[in-house]
């Protein structure tokens, strides 16, 4: 066990497993002599040289369109699309081609093929830099939308993420790169498709992936401390294939949820978790579900702005108070009937 | 036999496409050259065959046995052949969606090309593709792709693939002239130049979109000009000689194998609409005579029977040849059982994952709560 950065788990961990397997090579802009626009790929064009660590054009359409075609013919790329904005020139590649061809064509031809990019705002970026479009991609069978939110989940996933014959869009987050935590010093990777309690509680669950996830993480435990309460954290990972029973088990036990997302709140990732529960566990609900997610507004470029419609730690709190408070009206009713 | 024909087919003058393919001057064939004319009456048989193919797809379509979009290879046969003889087995191929001519020639079993139109089971993309998505790894056919221009960035990094594992191969990639105009060709040729990949682009120029023409599309018409921005060589080929796209499509493919990328423009004629729905009434009757006394087709077999290479009865041995192969492809797939529905979520992924979906239209998420006994018995 070690203690590293999310940045540092995944650069080994892509460093490891070029080591491991010489059809791995990575591609992508400004990653080799810039080391990377976020450094994840830094110093790597010097210990595997040109042919494995590929500067592209600004061109990603065409790059991450030749990376599924590398991978049709069985090499194992991993893209970097410098963030999740521009993964939308990419996107008939990743739709239309990296997502269907195993199926399109019965089955004869896999695509391995990794795309890491990072969403995230808060950086004061503007409107066209701060989005969170994993939603698109997790939209869409055939593709695996992975979503770490640990250093160890940053490793345990890449490593998933390359090992696998299937196209993976690896969503990385600009504000989740220092975070630090434990990773293990041994190479096993997480299996795709699996949620994570990470935090085991019985009066309310929350439900978060990626950023929202470490906050759901600190919510829980600020909130155990401040008011004694015994929250359940979920952590999503997978975004598809989508984890909807450990959702629902759990709200079972709490009959009480709150999901976070980065994204925004209509049609947004969480409004497929609020189905499931409706689905799942209609009869053990004792409130509504709620969501906190982004304001629905091309996000602005000045701070105060930015912060405003970036879901914070202060609102996750005050939507747990009110469902609380709601899960309090209901029982006591059902209390005096018993 | 011919030279090089970097400008066998006179450029286009602006806004008169019906003289971007003047009179068809046939390959001299001597019937002493043996190899030449084995060559010669192959590529015959095979165009014959496409065509023959092409008529009874289109046949099945009229009569409902082959759904969605149906684009035919007629008036490509001389252009398919060509290109299809420049290739090693050990080569890959990606065309766009109007390549049921490529797979046929390329080896695959015609009963099995019919068989995917008609979306059988034993189709070459067992019924997953249909006409648009013919895919077959053992003749390296790797796809035939409906989205205009979406295999370009795929076939350049097949490229890319042998490059790296520095293998003798190359690839080709088949494209329409309107393709020329989309992004992905321009960022795929910039690629495949910079990094000296070993693929030829190819533009069949049948000078139509669905009805734009190419001097309504193109702002530089000569599409294999466009290469230059990218410092790659070029020609442009008269599609409608077998012999002359063949010799043609040898060059490039040298090229390719020596590192560098290469584009490759066959001028050719579409018989009849862009696809088999598609009456074409935006043609005038002229350019549709025009068209069809330069059907590749009619034009080889006299170009055969006159040099001496082939007798009448040969030629319509062979059209009756190729008239039962179809006839039989199609009764082939039409006896193929359609593929079973159970197996409807085998091809989502390779690596099987925990948590896919298996969900038919109307079934609950989670089995839903039995009935309350006490309200049962209420």
């Amino acid at each position: 066990m070690s203690i590293m950065t999310y940045r540092q788990a995944l650069h080994d961990t892509l460093r490891s497993e070029m080591h491991r397997d010489p059809d791995v090579f990575l591609m992508g802009e400004e990653i080799g002599l810039f080391d990377g626009a976020y450094k994840i790929t830094a110093g790597m064009l010097d210990e595997f040289g040109e042919k494995r660590v590929r500067d592209t054009a600004i061109a990603e359409e065409g790059f991450t369109g030749a990376a599924i075609g590398a991978a049709m013919l069985g090499l194992r790329p991993v893209v970097e699309i410098m963030t999740i904005n521009f993964s939308l020139l990419a996107l008939d590649q990743i739709v239309n081609h990296a997502a269907k061809i195993y199926g399109m064509f019965g089955g004869q031809a896999r695509v391995p093929l990794v795309i890491r990019t990072p969403g995230g705002g808060g950086q004061q970026l503007g409107a066209t830099h701060s989005q969170n479009i994993e939603l698109f991609y997790a939209f869409v069978p055939g593709m695996k939308v992975l979503a770490p939110s640990t250093p160890a989940d940053a490793k345990a996933m890449m490593l998933a993420a390359i090992r696998d014959d299937d196209p993976v869009l690896f969503l990385e987050n600009l504000s989740l790169y220092n975070t630090k935590g434990e990773v293990p010093d041994d190479d096993v990777p997480a299996e795709i498709g699996k949620a994570a309690i990470t935090r085991r509680g019985r009066d309310i669950t929350l439900i978060g992936y990626s950023r929202m996830a470490y906050v759901a993480a600190q919510v829980a435990e600020q909130l155990a401390e401040s008011d004694g309460l015994d929250i359940e954290v979920i952590d999503l990972r997978s975004l598809r294939p989508l984890d909807r029973g450990t959702v629902v088990e759990s709200v079972k036990k709490t009959h009480a949820a709150v999901i976070l997302e980065d994204d925004w709140l209509t049609y947004g990732i969480g409004a497929e978790i609020a189905a499931t529960i409706s689905d799942g566990a209609f009869d053990y609900l004792d409130a509504p579900v709620r969501r906190v997610a982004m304001a629905e507004v091309p996000m602005p470029y000045s701070k105060p702005l930015e912060t405003a419609a970036l879901p914070s730690a202060d609102d996750v709190i005050g939507a747990i108070r009110q469902t609380l408070d709601a899960v309090g009206r209901r029982r006591n009713p059902m209390e005096n009937k018993s | 036999m011919s030279t090089r024909q970097r400008t066998a087919v006179a450029p286009p003058k602006p806004g008169t496409h019906q003289n971007a393919n003047p009179t068809v001057v046939m390959h001299q064939t001597a019937p002493s050259d043996t190899a030449g004319a084995k060559r010669a009456t192959d590529f015959y048989r095979q165009m014959v065959f496409i065509r023959r193919f092409e008529e009874r797809a289109a046949r099945a379509y009229t009569q409902a046995l082959i759904g969605g979009y149906c684009h035919l290879n007629l008036g490509e046969e001389a252009a398919v052949v060509g290109l299809m003889a420049a290739l090693r087995p050990t080569d890959y191929l990606f065309t766009n969606y109007r390549e049921h001519g490529y797979a046929l020639t390329r080896g695959i079993d015609p009963n099995r090309v019919m068989a995917e139109l008609f979306g059988r089971s034993d189709g070459v993309s067992k019924g997953w593709g249909g006409s648009m998505h013919m895919f077959d790894l053992e003749k390296r056919m790797l796809g035939g792709y409906g989205i205009v221009g979406g295999q370009i960035p795929l076939a350049t990094g097949a490229a890319l693939a042998i490059d790296y594992r520095g293998v003798d191969e190359i690839v080709m990639c088949t494209m329409g002239d309107g393709t020329t105009n989309i992004g992905a060709f321009h960022e795929s040729l910039n690629i495949a130049a910079l990094w000296n990949l070993p693929i030829v682009y190819v533009v069949i120029n049948n000078r139509l979109g669905m009805a734009t023409t190419v001097d309504k599309s193109s702002a530089e018409p000569e599409l294999y000009k466009r290469a230059s921005s990218y410092r790659m060589a070029s020609e442009r080929v008269d599609g409608l000689d077998p012999v002359a796209v063949f010799e043609a499509a040898q060059r490039a493919a040298a090229v390719a194998r020596g590192g560098r990328p290469f584009l490759l423009e066959v001028m050719t004629e579409r018989l009849r609409g862009h696809s088999v729905v598609d009456p074409g009434k935006y043609r005038g009757a002229e350019e549709i005579a025009l068209t069809k006394e330069r059907d590749p087709v009619v034009t080889f077999a006299a170009h055969l029977f006159e040099t001496g290479l082939l007798t009448e009865q040969e030629i319509a041995a062979i059209n009756d040849g190729a008239i039962a192969q179809a006839t039989a492809a199609a009764v082939f797939a039409e006896a193929s059982p359609f593929p079973d529905v159970a197996t409807l979520f085998d091809y989502t992924y390779a690596t099987p994952v925990a948590n896919d979906s298996h969900r038919l239209p109307g079934q609950p998420l989670f089995e839903p709560a039995p009935y309350p006994e006490h309200e049962a018995t209420r």
